[in-house]
């Protein structure tokens, strides 16, 4: 079993309005240090695959074809083995 | 002629979309569930507004997948006439049948008011009963419409004259003021190359009687009925 843990987040330079708005809110209390936030997604998938790179190419597929928006969104992950 | 309007579950507008053709303009229009996939017989489809599937994952990315939408990439693409509004202009986007994507509203607010808009190519089935760079008075209702594209997408869609509906001021200036969601280039609606498609933010079915505020929306669907009446032929 793998422990697919996957990021969904809007491609950069496009505006994100709910970054900025948290951004300002944290500014707001206090944390001035901050350079910028960025919002996404975060999906967590427990999945079967007989080996690494099999997962990789399942994953690949998934976030083309349903969990990202390649107009808008980028996609990331990373793989762990579930013991 | 008949029409049909596609019900997904979510789907909120549908019955103002049957209302506004069986109602007021009083042509023949189905209900069609979202499992079903034979859509033969019908001279127009409608992908209402609304909030398919809770907008989880991404607005209209789930319903995209619903078994009526097969049918409705083979009907597009055939040459029917789809016209997908508010959360059917996401699913429209979603399903590759129109290019861009619509993004959270950049002030993050839910809006439900009424906008005016520019008629910026009247040469389609769905603008055809309109003058050019007419001002119409339609509302809006969504928190995700924020149309985007990339600079490329952008100057394909004003090179193939797509860009359907932008948002301005009443009388008929394009202004960042008038903008009310951070659509790039004031965008509201757009059609594919061919013009059969079109997606739209505003809602016409919302605005078909005087006693609402505006019955600027039968502009809209007299264009559909026009065009089919008299077999216009698409560009």
């Amino acid at each position: 079993m793998w422990l697919v843990k996957i990021y969904v987040t809007l491609k950069k330079g496009l505006l994100d309005a709910q970054g900025t708005a948290t951004q300002n809110a944290l500014e707001s209390l206090g944390f001035e240090e901050i350079e910028e936030v960025r919002m996404g997604k975060y999906i967590n998938i427990k999945m079967k695959g007989q080996n690494r790179q099999m997962v990789i190419q399942r994953v690949e597929e998934m976030g083309k074809k349903l969990l990202a928006n390649p107009v808008i969104e980028d996609f990331d992950y990373e793989i762990e083995v579930l013991k | 002629m008949k029409f049909g309007v596609v019900q997904f579950p979510g789907s909120t507008c549908d019955y103002d979309c049957f209302y506004a053709l069986n109602d007021v303009l009083k042509v023949e229009v189905e209900y069609i569930w979202h499992k079903q996939t034979n859509l033969e017989g019908y001279d127009g489809i409608f992908l209402p507004g609304g909030f398919t599937y809770g907008d989880y994952l991404r607005v209209g990315a789930i319903a995209r997948f619903s078994p009526v939408m097969s049918a409705v990439i083979d009907y597009a693409t055939a040459g029917g006439l789809v016209l997908g509004i508010c959360n059917g202009f996401q699913i429209l986007t979603e399903a590759g049948l129109l290019p861009g994507a619509l993004m959270r509203n950049n002030s993050l607010h839910f809006i439900c008011k009424y906008s005016y808009l520019k008629v910026e190519n009247n040469q389609t089935p769905y603008t055809n009963s309109c003058k050019s760079g007419q001002v119409l008075k339609i509302p809006i209702a969504h928190g995700d419409g924020n149309y985007y594209i990339d600079d490329h997408g952008l100057s394909e869609l004003i090179k193939n004259n797509q860009i359907v509906f932008r948002y301005c001021e009443k009388n008929g200036e394009i202004t960042s003021m008038a903008n009310p969601n951070g659509a790039v280039y004031n965008i509201a609606g757009v059609c594919n190359k061919e013009g059969n498609v079109l997606g739209m933010m505003p809602h016409p079915e919302r605005c078909m009687e005087d006693c609402l505020g505006s019955s600027d929306g039968k502009y809209i669907f007299n264009s559909i009925l026009n065009f089919l009446k008299k077999k216009l032929v698409l560009r």
